[in-house]
């Protein structure tokens, strides 16, 4: 079965139409990523598909694993499985990493007709996702995201993932402000969860991230549209090229 | 989560609102020395008490209701307040549970205190107060053999006439305040607790509190005395059913820790907080004070998420060296309610501690003011206070506010105070929503973590219960 089918989406944000018609399918297994200039819609895109209020669907349909994705509240897209690495994670004070975490789990796991992992099994099973991205232990103790430096809170991302097991993840501007010993962390989190159960969507700006998670598609989304798709040397053209030369022709690939 | 599903949760209404239908013995509506004659002599009491309400009635007389409070509400009419109430059933006072009104244990039961269970499993002393007379008194023979007293107040007047007499009114005097005094004058009962030298007493003491004849003031009194050495923990919980008119309720309850003593004393507090609209709901207007002699210790701890209107001040005077002072507070006020509550503490005696953790949440159109004074008077050499006072908010038409009152007067004093605000945004609740964690859920969690400091104060059964409370509240609460 397919695991995302999107179809001709248009979404507005405070009144704005930010996505124009985007069309894209994604199969278990792939990763894609999507890039494109900034104001395009990428991040839109990431927000429509976790259910974030305030961007409105106005047009097309989002198909999840056979299902209207449209149709469910947030919550219930991600105990079904979509997962979504912020591009700004938030900070929770007070609530600690893992019993924000073991909450999320649990509540999951009870939607999949599970039985609720005990602190027992969940510390183990965080003591062995924390080491995937390298979270020192210490953060997993402490209040969600605070006080974390940019790539500490990207890495709880990524840690956050691998705990929860989603079947679509979709990692907006998870480079943005890393260095490179970071991204090359975060990156290797990432590759070690690629399963063939599992689709990605990465968003990203920039092509560096393509360098260490090698995507099966490139999209190039392009004013609300993808403009052009390919493969991984997509990426590669664009890193030579810049967008400009996307904006400047007819969208060739809009269709596609 | 959108605005509108904020504003959805937050004007669901009070759960525990309901009316038990018995009937009550009500005095008329009116103050005056007759009917405070009439409350002593349906009493039975002695001359000296009716003596003692009839002065603090004449100091409040010349008093003035005060208007300094952070809170906002309609006159109140102290002749249209009727001030006795008694279920019937009180005349020939019951000897036990089976003797109990079944519809008051029916009351209980809807409030998830059932006695009988809780007797056993909990192992706590009930002294349940229904209107303004105890109705039921447990556990007596076991504390009776340490020497504990633990009875209804109009008891202890009956019973331990001395020790009333020797301590009522010495931390909270007739003159201290209005309200203060109104209840000196009109009180109808509450607890009385003596715990003799160097005991400990063997089970945490509790109280719950109702309010339910229509238009009704509630007086309550207490009065706990620990002697040198003594060690006490008192929990005191309430709820109120649902009432269309407002009521008022001026409570005062005095603490004395003697020498090395140690009081805790810990309430969690839920009267009927009014409609979404804030009508009804009860007016609470509170006198809390407890007085710690040498190397005594009193800690207040108060979970307070009901009422219309709270002001309320659990204060302590560090009289003696050494002592030490402590108060947790979560205060929350959803809807319409209000709520000026903190502490005082006074530093008398030399090296003297106090503490302070006030945790304020706001939702809805709830206004929540923290008032504190902490005053180090100059005799008061090495006293030290930490202050910590935290404001949640909920949406953004509630109001947070704080005034923290600092006076010292001995410059060996260290202060020490921290203050936050912090919001509930609808980015925190969509991060809690992507990883699977209903709206609700997520506020609980953030509020509950808010307020862990105070709760992991509370005795462990009444944690969960505050911690439940909360929830509960906040369903109502959110926006």
């Amino acid at each position: 079965m397919t695991m995302l089918e999107v179809r001709d989406l248009h979404a507005n944000v405070q009144g704005r139409e930010i996505l124009k018609g985007l069309t894209l399918t994604v199969n278990p297994g792939e990763v894609h990523a999507i890039m494109g200039p900034n104001g395009s819609g990428k991040s839109t895109l990431a927000h429509v598909l976790a259910g974030r209020p305030g961007y409105e669907v106005t047009q097309g349909q989002v198909i999840y694993q056979g299902r209207d994705l449209l149709t469910l509240s947030p919550e219930e897209r991600a105990r079904e499985g979509v997962f979504l690495a912020f591009q700004y994670p938030i900070e929770v004070p007070g609530v600690s990493n893992v019993y924000f975490l073991k909450a999320a789990a649990n509540a999951i796991r009870k939607h999949r007709g599970l039985p609720e992992l005990d602190a027992m099994d969940f510390l183990a099973l965080c003591k062995e996702k924390a080491a995937l991205v390298e979270l020192p232990e210490e953060l997993t103790r402490r209040a969600v995201n605070e006080g974390f430096s940019g790539g500490e809170k990207k890495r709880n991302e990524i840690f956050q993932m691998a705990v929860l097991d989603p079947a679509l993840a979709v990692l907006d501007e998870t480079d943005s402000g890393l260095d490179i010993d970071a991204l090359r962390i975060v990156a290797s989190g990432v590759n070690k969860l690629r399963s063939p159960q599992r689709a990605m969507i990465l968003v990203t700006h920039y092509q560096r991230l393509l360098d260490y998670i090698v995507p099966d598609f490139v999209h190039v989304l392009a004013d609300g549209r993808i403009v052009t798709s390919g493969g991984k040397e997509l990426a590669q053209e664009l890193e030579a090229k810049g967008y400009a030369w996307l904006e400047k022709e007819p969208a060739p690939a809009a269709s596609r | 989560m959108s605005t509108d599903q904020l504003h959805e949760l937050a004007s669901r209404e009070y759960q525990a609102g309901f009316v038990t239908d018995i009937d009550s013995e009500t005095v008329p509506p009116g103050l005056s020395e007759d009917v405070i004659r009439l409350i002593s002599s349906k009493k039975g009491e002695p001359e000296w008490m009716l003596e003692w309400r009839l002065s603090a009635y004449r100091h409040w007389l010349q008093m003035k209701e005060p208007a300094w409070p952070n809170v906002h509400y309609p006159k109140i009419d102290y002749q249209a307040i009727s001030y006795y109430a008694a279920p019937k059933s009180s005349k020939d006072a019951p000897k036990s549970l089976d003797e109990v009104d079944p519809k008051l244990l029916e009351t209980y039961e809807k409030l998830g205190i059932p006695l009988r269970e809780r007797e056993k499993l909990a192992g706590i002393a009930v002294d349940a107060v229904f209107d303004s007379v105890s109705v039921a008194t447990t556990f007596k023979d076991k504390l009776k053999e340490v020497g504990v007293i633990f009875c209804s107040f109009s008891e202890a007047v009956k019973e331990h006439p001395d020790l009333v007499r020797k301590y009522l009114g010495t931390v909270v005097p007739v003159s201290d305040n209005f309200f203060a005094a109104l209840n000196s004058a009109v009180f109808t009962d509450g607890s009385f607790c003596y715990v003799p030298k160097g005991v400990r007493c063997p089970m945490e003491l509790s109280t719950y509190f109702r309010i339910n004849a229509a238009n009704t003031g509630q007086f309550e009194r207490t009065l706990i005395v620990a002697e040198e050495g003594a060690y006490v923990s008192y929990l005191e919980g309430c709820t109120a059913p649902m009432r269309d008119e407002n009521q008022l309720h001026a409570a005062v309850v005095e603490l004395v820790a003697l020498d090395d003593a140690q009081i805790k004393y810990s309430t969690v507090q839920n009267w009927y907080p009014g409609d979404k609209d804030g009508k009804g709901g009860i007016y609470n207007f509170v006198t809390k004070r407890g007085k710690c002699f040498a190397r005594a210790k009193i800690s207040w701890t108060q979970v307070e998420t009901g009422s219309a209107i709270t002001w309320k001040y659990p204060s302590c005077i560090l009289q003696g060296d050494d002592s030490v002072g402590e108060f947790y507070s979560v205060a929350l006020t959803a809807n319409r309610q209000q709520a000026d509550t903190g502490t005082k503490m006074i530093h008398v005696g030399k090296n003297t501690k106090s503490t302070i953790v006030s945790k304020g949440i706001s939702a809805g159109h709830g206004q929540n003011t923290y008032r504190g004074l902490v005053r180090i008077g100059k005799g008061a050499s090495g006293a030290r206070n930490y202050s910590q006072c935290d404001s949640l908010l909920l949406g953004d038409k509630c109001g947070a506010h704080t005034f923290p009152y600092i006076d010292v007067q001995n410059s060996t004093a260290r202060m020490e105070h921290e203050a936050s605000t912090s919001k509930i945004g609808e980015d925190q609740i969509f991060y809690f929503q992507q990883r699977g964690i209903s709206a609700e859920e997520a506020v609980n969690m953030i509020v509950n973590g808010f307020c862990k400091e105070v709760f992991k104060e509370l005795p462990m059964e009444f944690a969960v219960e505050a911690q439940k409370l909360l929830g509960v509240s906040l369903e109502g609460s959110v926006g």
